[in-house]
């Protein structure tokens, strides 16, 4: 029998009863269109989560000491020991190539800063050169941001977040203005853009930044890869080389002459070393290269272990991309689900129809339909009704995830592969459910089946 | 006769079918037929109810098989042949015409026509089918109402389209069971009229009917009773 001839049979016999072939192909088309929304949709935020992740900086690589070790001492968290000076951040930028810019980096928290009569706890405070900035894709909404001069004169000026500007200066444009951090003036020249909550929830606007050596010399005060640092360890630094350990090499100062007094800083400790690299398929190399660097800078042997720690914001992304797929895959699973629902409702139908053309089924077969020719039509009609089911499920599904990118502003990206798939599946549900009809269609006995009321 | 070499169309030796029910209980329907149908022959199928003239009728359609027994068909043994085989013999040698028409609802005199068409292995375009279509409306005599559908047709009508059906393939041989049962005196006549002249074009036309006046038309008639051929009564002409 022509292929031509018996979809034509099918076309004519669904288009017989188009509300109930409507209603049949409901369970599919609900299936597939759930199935799209959902890959749509977990597309789409996957690709939006990527994109925040590029924001913060995709290729950008922090850099923080290890941990202090001191014989017979318990060893302390990652970042107490003094392992990073200003000096290892103007070594990787000048000598590792796949490195963009550079920026170390000096935490301030803990210190309140004060503006008129207010008084706000920030968040974060960050001592930092202007890379920074760069590095993490922050942009200005007002004035500018203090410059390398600045990092060298240890210029008391600052920026600071939307949400400082809203809570000290009430909304007023604060560039300009003094605030005090501690008990030191500072300057604000410029207002950074508000960057909302970062993926943990945290504010990110709460936060003001200064030159890093200003914040060291005149807020948190050095930690110094020091004289006074009672370690037996050897030290690591060239400032230290002529240091005994464990004595004080000059009288002790008084504090208000170490206040106003200018460390020379280059020995002086980071709580981070920030940096890019070059381009996005640079980050292993620049990986490899501040590892490098800092290795022979900080004199470890072959073999020994690092005392810094590297972390790269593609660890985070990956585990990230890993909850969401787990997440679409969960969401799609109960698509599935629905889709095996919806093929049950067609083999039904398919029963239902069988038993209706009973006599039709015994004429066919009286004029010479093979019983092959009666299972070949059964089985192209309910494919033709899944395959239907599934194209209106296809577009139904894509309409939807359009319709939450329009209302609810969710990120969707529409999924070819998915396609591919929802008109695979839904001729497949066709095939495996309607075969059972088909097949007890195709074991009437023609002389039953005319007799059939 | 047995020294013929003349092949009949129809040729059934000892054949016997018997239903089983629940398993043990044996009901013989046919209980040893043998004859033999000419081509050209014009033939009626009598009997009361449960004679098993039916029965007989659907064993010479290539509906149902033999219990036991050899039926041929131009020749060829058909009784225990594949299923596929006789789907084809049914499409190509054997037009059928029903008590109650068994028309497509819903569907064009033309398309319930042309419908074996399908079923027929040799390549035909849809245009040829159409025009076969056609041409076997035109031999009924409904050609106009080749775009009506059953419901909109007299019995007499619709029982012609189902004839013109039963042409589509050109059968050497045409089965029809009560094809007037479900009609008035004057469709009647006027399809009785049909078979005639389908005879005289030299078709076989096989008819089951308990009615004289239908045998009437018939040139030979065979009675049944009890599952067995009824002997010495044949033809009135």
């Amino acid at each position: 029998m022509k292929l031509t001839a018996t979809l034509r049979i099918s076309f004519v016999s669904l288009s017989r009863n188009p509300t109930r072939t409507l209603l049949t192909t409901l369970g599919i088309v609900i299936g597939i269109g759930a199935v799209i929304t959902m890959m749509e949709i977990g597309n789409g935020s996957k690709t939006s989560l990527r994109s925040t992740i590029e924001k913060m900086g995709a290729n950008s690589v922090m850099v923080m000491p290890g941990a202090m070790r001191m014989p017979g001492s318990p060893r302390k968290e990652m970042g107490s020991a003094v392992t990073l000076t200003p000096a290892d951040a103007d070594a990787i930028r000048q000598e590792c190539p796949s490195v963009g810019k550079c920026s170390p980096v000096v935490r301030g928290s803990g210190t309140q800063i004060v503006f008129g009569n207010a008084t706000w706890l920030p968040a974060a405070m960050y001592g930092v050169s202007p890379d920074y900035l760069d590095i993490r894709n922050w942009q200005l909404a007002e004035g500018r941001c203090f410059t390398d001069n600045e990092v060298d004169t240890n210029a008391r000026v600052c920026v600071i977040g939307s949400t400082i500007v809203k809570e000290l200066f009430n909304g007023m444009s604060p560039v300009g203005s003094e605030l005090r951090i501690g008990d030191v003036a500072f300057e604000v020249v410029g207002v950074l853009k508000s960057k909302g909550a970062n993926m943990i929830g945290m504010d990110e606007d709460d936060v003001i930044m200064a030159p890093w050596s200003t914040l060291q010399m005149r807020v948190t005060g050095l930690k110094m890869g020091s004289a006074t640092n009672t370690t037996s360890t050897v030290s690591n630094y060239p400032g230290d080389r002529f240091v005994v350990s464990g004595v004080a090499l000059y009288p002790e100062q008084d504090i208000s002459v170490t206040r106003d007094k200018l460390f020379y800083s280059r020995f002086s400790q980071l709580n981070q070393i920030v940096f890019e690299a070059v381009s996005t398929d640079k980050v292993e190399d620049a990986l490899k290269e501040v590892s490098d660097v800092l290795r022979r800078r900080h004199r470890i042997y072959a073999g020994k272990e690092d005392d810094f720690h590297i972390r790269n914001s593609a660890d985070f992304m990956n585990m990230l991309n890993s909850t969401s797929t787990l997440m679409t895959n969960l969401l799609l699973g109960v698509a599935l689900i629905s889709l095996i629902v919806g093929g049950v409702g067609i083999m039904n139908i398919m029963l239902v129809s069988v038993t209706e053309r009973t006599r039709e089924i015994g004429l066919r077969m009286a004029v010479g339909a093979r019983s092959k020719d009666i299972l070949l039509q059964f089985l192209i009609e309910s494919t033709v009704l899944c395959l239907a089911g599934g194209i209106l499920g296809i577009l139904l599904g894509h309409g939807a995830s359009l319709l939450i990118k329009n209302i609810a502003k969710w990120p969707v990206e529409s999924s070819p592969g998915a396609v591919i798939a929802a008109v695979a599946v839904s001729a497949g549900v066709g095939i495996l459910f309607g075969f059972y009809p088909a097949w007890k269609a195709s074991k009437l006995d023609p002389i039953e089946a005319l007799r059939y009321e | 006769m047995e020294n013929n070499p003349h092949i009949p169309l129809i040729k059934l030796e000892n054949i016997t079918k018997t239903y089983f029910l629940d398993g043990d209980i044996s009901v013989p329907v046919l209980k040893g037929i043998t004859m033999t149908i000419e081509q050209g022959e014009y033939v009626a199928l009598m009997g009361a109810s449960g004679s098993g003239k039916s029965t007989l009728m659907n064993i010479l359609g290539c509906l149902d098989r033999p219990t036991s027994g050899d039926y041929f068909l131009d020749g060829e043994e058909l009784g225990r042949a594949s299923g596929d085989k006789r789907a084809m013999i049914r499409n190509r040698k054997i037009g059928f015409v029903f008590q109650n028409f068994n028309l497509l609802p819903r569907t064009s005199a033309l398309d319930n026509v042309i419908m074996p068409l399908a079923y027929t292995a040799g390549e035909l375009t849809n245009a040829q089918c159409r025009a076969r279509g056609l041409e076997a409306l035109k031999e009924v005599g409904i050609l106009e109402r080749a775009g009506h559908h059953p419901g909109q047709l007299s019995g007499g009508q619709q029982q012609r389209v189902a004839i013109a059906r039963a042409l589509i393939n050109r059968p050497p041989v045409i089965f029809a069971d009560e094809p007037t049962g479900n009609l008035d005196s004057k469709n009647s006549v006027e399809v009785m009229e049909m078979f005639s002249k389908l005879n005289a074009a030299g078709i076989t036309v096989i008819l089951v009917t308990h009615s004289d006046e239908i045998a009437a038309h018939a040139k030979r008639v065979i009675c049944m009773n009890d599952g067995e051929i009824v002997p010495g009564l044949f033809s009135r002409h």
